[in-house]
C-alpha cells in the first residue's frame, strides 16, 4: 500500500497497465512531454517512449476518432480530453461510432478504449472548465461511464476501465484531485493524506465496474451521489444530523441497482445529489429506477439535490454549486415529508 | 462615412442545372500519359501540380499510354473487367430487388466501379480499408461472397450483421474491410488511426481511408490530415469526387480551392489526382500510395474523378437537381467500356467473350440472388430473432439490458 493522491493513483492506474500490456497507450492535449495540465500522465513518456505516451493536435474528434482506429486494430488507448467540457467535437466519434461498433458489426470490430475526462467545478473554471456531461453518455447504449470519488477507487477502477472489452468514459471530479472536498469552499483544503481511501494497493487491481459502495450506513435515508458530492452528502448528513446512508455509485453505466434498492427498501427515503444540471441529468434515471423499484417502500418523494438549469457560472460558482446546505435542506424536508 | 459598398453572400452554383445542356467544359482533361511519374520517396513539395492535373492511362483509342502505363498482365485486367461487370449486375439485381420490396434501400456504384475494383488490388492481406457505401467492390474484387452481401441487404436469417445495420453497410474484417458507419467521414479519422496502431506496433500492415467529395466538408476530415501529416501515417487518404452529393454540387464542399486533391498540400501530403474511370489509372496510382505508405514514407491523398451516374440512393430522384443527359456528357466516359476497348486492343478480349462473360455473370448472380433468398429478405421469410436485437451492445450483457430482454418477452 502507498499514500497517494487521486491524480498519482490515476497515474499509478496507467503505470501499471503499461507495464503489464504493451497495447497500451495514452496520448493527448499536452500530455507526453509535459505529463497533463493536471499531471497525470507525467513521467510516463519518459518511462514508456513517445510512440506509447504522446502528445496530440488540439482537436478532440481527431484524439478520440484515431483512438478508436487504435482499439479496432487491437491496442487499447486510455487518452485524456482536457476537460470534459471540450469533448463535444468529439460526441460523434462517442456515440456514432465507439458505442456501436461492437453491435454493428457483430462482434468483428470492437473498442476497448477508455477516455479519461476531468468533470465538475469547485474551481473557478466558468463555464468551460466545470461541466458535468455525464448524463450525455449514460443515455448512449454501448459506453460505460464511471466517477471514481478517491484514490482508492480511481486507481482500481481505472485498471477495470482498461481491462474492459468495451468503451469506457471515465469522468474524473478535478475538485477531488488534490484532496476531498465537502462543499465547504471556505475552509482549507483536506489533503489526501489525511484519508483513509488514499491507501492504494501497489501494482496491479481492480474493483469491478458495476459495484457501488456504502460509504456511511445509515437508517433513516439513502442518499445516491458520485464524485465530489459524496463529500458533500456526508457534510450535510453530519451536518442536519441526520443518519444517512450514502451510496457512492462509482459507475452509473452498469449501475448496481441491487444495492440502492435495498438500502431504499431499508429507509424508505432517498434524496439524489449530483453537480450536473438538473432537467434530464442522471438523476432523474435515478428517481425513475428507485420508484419503480422501490414504490411501496417510500415514505416520501425522491428528492433530486443538483446544479441549477444554468450555465456554470463564474463569479456565481458556490450559489451553483450543490453546497451541504442545500443538500442538508433535502435531507431535512424529505425527513419530514 | 466610408466608401464600403453593402457586402453580398457568394452562394456557388452548378454549371446547368435541369433542362439545361450539360456542359463540363471546367472539367479540364489532359491527355492520357501527361503526368510524369514521381519517385515514391519524392519530396511533396515538388509535385504540389499533381493536385491539380488528372493522371490517365486509357487514352480515348483505348491504348494504355504514359509512365503509369504497363503494370498489370492480361489475365489480371480480365480479372478487372469480371469483377466491374459483376458489381454493375449485383447493383442492378439488388435495385430491382429494393423495387420489389424485398429490402428497404439501396445505393449502386454506376459509373464509379474501377476505383474500389482497382484499388483492392493494390492491397495486400491484413490491409484495412474504413469504406463508404460505394465501394463494394473492394469486397466484390477480393472474392468475398456475394450470398453473404446480398443477406446483409436483405436484413434476412443469414445476415451477418443480424439485421442491425441499413443495407448495403457491410462489415469484413476478414477481408480488409471495416464496419460502415453511415455517418459520413467519422471513419476517415479512424483509418488514420489504425495505421498509427500498425507503426506503433511495427506491424507491416496499411490502412485505407475513403471519403466522397460532399464530406470532405466534414472537420473529421481535416482531423485526420492533421493526425496523418503528423504522423506520418501509412495510410492511403482516398476522396472519391462523384461530383454530386445527393443534390449538391461538388463546388459547395470545395469552396474556393481548385480541386479536392489540394486540400492535402497545406499538410505536406503529397496529394494526386487521377481518372477514376480509368482501371489502369485508379490501380496505378494505389499502387504508389501503397507502395509509400508500406516503405514508411507516410500518408498520400488521391483524387479520384468520377460521375455518380446513378441517383445516390433509392430514396433520391436526380432529375430534380441535374440534367438528365449529364452522365452520357461526363467527359471520362464509362470505366467498363473503356477498358473493354483496352483489353480487345490488346487481344486479350472480344465482343463475343464480352457477352458470353456478361451471361455467366448474370447466372452467377442471380443464383447467388436465389440462394440468400432462401434465407429470406427483410419482409418475407426467415429473419433474425428480436432476442438478438439485445446480444452485443456489450461484451457482457449488463442487469438493465437484461431487465429489458425480459421486458420485451423475447
Amino acid at each position: 500500500m502507498a499514500r497517494m493522491t487521486m491524480i498519482e493513483a490515476i497515474r499509478d492506474a496507467m503505470d501499471v497497465m503499461m507495464a503489464r500490456d504493451e497495447r497500451v497507450v495514452v496520448f493527448g492535449e499536452d500530455v507526453g512531454y509535459f505529463g497533463g495540465v493536471f499531471r497525470c500522465t507525467a513521467g510516463l513518456q519518459q518511462k514508456y517512449g513517445k510512440t506509447r505516451c504522446f502528445d496530440a493536435p488540439i482537436s478532440e474528434a481527431g484524439i478520440v476518432g484515431t483512438a478508436i482506429g487504435m482499439a479496432t486494430y487491437g491496442l487499447h488507448p486510455c487518452i485524456e480530453i482536457q476537460f470534459a467540457d471540450y469533448m463535444y467535437p468529439a460526441y460523434d466519434q462517442i456515440v456514432s461510432e465507439a458505442a456501436r461498433l461492437r453491435y454493428r458489426s457483430n462482434g468483428e470490430f470492437t473498442c476497448p478504449l477508455v477516455i479519461r475526462m476531468p468533470t465538475g467545478g469547485g474551481i473557478f473554471g466558468g463555464q468551460t472548465h466545470s461541466q458535468s456531461p455525464e448524463a450525455l453518455f449514460t443515455h448512449v447504449a454501448g459506453l460505460k461511464t464511471v466517477v471514481p470519488s478517491n484514490p482508492y477507487d480511481a486507481k482500481g477502477l481505472l485498471i477495470a476501465a482498461i481491462e474492459d472489452p468495451d468503451p469506457v468514459i471515465f469522468l474524473e471530479p478535478k475538485r477531488l484531485y488534490n484532496g476531498p472536498f465537502d462543499g465547504h469552499h471556505d475552509r482549507p483544503v483536506t489533503p489526501w493524506s489525511k484519508h483513509d481511501l488514499s491507501e492504494v494497493p501497489n501494482g496491479h487491481f481492480s474493483l469491478p465496474l458495476g459495484k457501488a459502495s456504502i460509504v456511511r450506513d445509515g437508517a433513516a435515508v439513502t442518499v445516491l451521489a458520485y464524485g465530489t458530492m459524496v463529500y458533500v452528502a456526508q457534510a450535510a448528513a453530519a451536518e442536519a444530523g441526520i443518519d444517512a446512508e450514502i451510496i457512492d455509485l462509482r459507475t452509473l453505466i452498469p449501475l448496481d441497482m441491487e444495492t440502492i434498492a435495498a438500502s431504499v427498501r431499508k429507509t424508505g427515503r432517498c434524496v439524489v445529489v449530483h453537480e450536473a444540471t438538473l432537467t434530464s441529468g442522471f438523476g432523474a434515471e435515478l428517481a425513475a429506477l428507485v420508484q419503480e423499484a422501490c414504490f411501496f417502500h417510500l415514505e416520501a418523494p425522491v428528492a433530486r439535490v443538483t446544479g441549477w438549469d444554468t450555465p456554470y457560472p463564474h463569479a456565481q460558482e458556490w450559489d451553483y454549486f450543490p453546497g451541504p446546505a442545500r443538500v442538508g435542506r433535502a435531507l431535512v424536508e424529505t425527513m419530514e415529508a | 462615412m466610408t466608401d464600403y459598398g453593402p457586402l453580398t453572400l457568394h452562394v456557388p452554383e452548378p454549371a446547368v442545372r435541369p433542362g439545361g445542356t450539360p456542359d463540363f467544359s471546367n472539367v479540364r482533361i489532359p491527355k492520357a500519359g501527361a503526368v510524369p511519374r514521381p519517385e515514391i520517396d519524392v519530396d511533396p513539395e515538388t509535385i504540389r501540380d499533381l493536385a491539380f492535373s488528372i493522371i490517365r492511362v486509357l487514352n480515348r483509342a483505348g491504348e494504355a499510354v504514359g509512365p503509369w502505363a504497363g503494370l498489370l498482365s492480361d489475365e489480371e485486367l480480365v480479372e478487372g473487367m469480371r469483377n466491374m461487370m459483376t458489381l454493375r449486375t449485383f447493383d442492378a439485381r439488388m435495385l430491382i430487388a429494393q423495387r420489389q420490396g424485398k429490402t428497404s434501400f439501396y445505393m449502386q456504384h454506376l459509373g464509379e466501379e474501377a476505383i474500389s475494383c482497382a484499388f483492392r488490388k493494390a492491397l495486400l492481406p491484413g490491409d484495412m480499408n474504413f469504406p463508404t457505401y460505394r465501394q463494394a467492390g473492394l469486397l466484390i474484387a477480393g472474392g468475398y461472397s456475394m450470398v453473404d452481401m446480398m443477406c446483409q441487404v436483405y436484413s434476412n436469417s443469414r445476415d451477418p450483421l443480424k439485421g442491425r445495420q441499413l443495407p448495403v453497410m457491410y462489415s469484413s474484417k476478414e477481408h480488409g474491410f471495416f464496419t460502415i458507419s453511415g455517418n459520413l467521414a467519422t471513419q476517415y479519422v479512424q483509418a488514420v488511426g489504425w495505421a498509427m496502431a500498425s507503426a506503433i506496433r511495427n506491424d507491416t500492415k496499411i490502412a485505407a481511408a475513403w471519403i466522397g467529395d460532399g464530406s470532405t466538408a466534414e472537420s473529421d476530415f481535416h482531423a485526420a490530415l492533421v493526425f496523418a501529416s503528423t504522423y506520418k501515417a501509412p495510410v492511403i487518404l482516398n476522396i472519391v469526387n462523384n461530383q454530386w452529393a445527393i443534390s449538391t454540387f461538388q463546388g459547395i464542399a470545395r469552396g474556393g480551392a481548385g480541386t479536392f486533391a489540394a486540400r492535402g498540400l497545406g499538410f505536406g501530403i503529397p496529394s494526386l489526382r487521377v481518372d477514376g474511370n480509368d482501371y489502369l489509372a485508379v490501380y496505378a496510382v494505389a499502387k504508389w500510395a501503397a507502395e509509400r505508405a508500406r516503405r514508411n514514407l507516410g500518408p498520400t491523398l488521391v483524387e479520384y474523378v468520377t460521375y455518380r451516374v446513378g441517383a445516390h440512393s433509392t430514396s433520391d430522384d436526380p432529375s430534380a437537381y441535374r440534367p438528365k443527359t449529364e452522365s452520357d456528357a461526363w467527359p471520362l466516359g464509362d470505366p467498363i467500356i473503356r477498358l473493354k476497348n483496352h483489353l480487345i486492343l490488346r487481344g486479350a478480349w472480344s465482343e463475343e467473350r464480352h457477352k458470353q462473360a456478361e451471361a455467366e455473370i448474370l447466372d452467377t448472380v442471380i443464383a447467388a440472388q436465389k440462394e440468400a433468398e432462401s434465407y429470406g429478405t427483410l419482409h418475407a421469410g426467415a429473419k433474425p430473432s428480436a432476442r438478438e436485437m439485445f446480444d452485443g451492445v456489450y461484451a457482457e450483457m449488463p442487469p438493465h439490458l437484461r431487465r429489458q430482454r425480459q421486458q420485451a418477452g423475447v
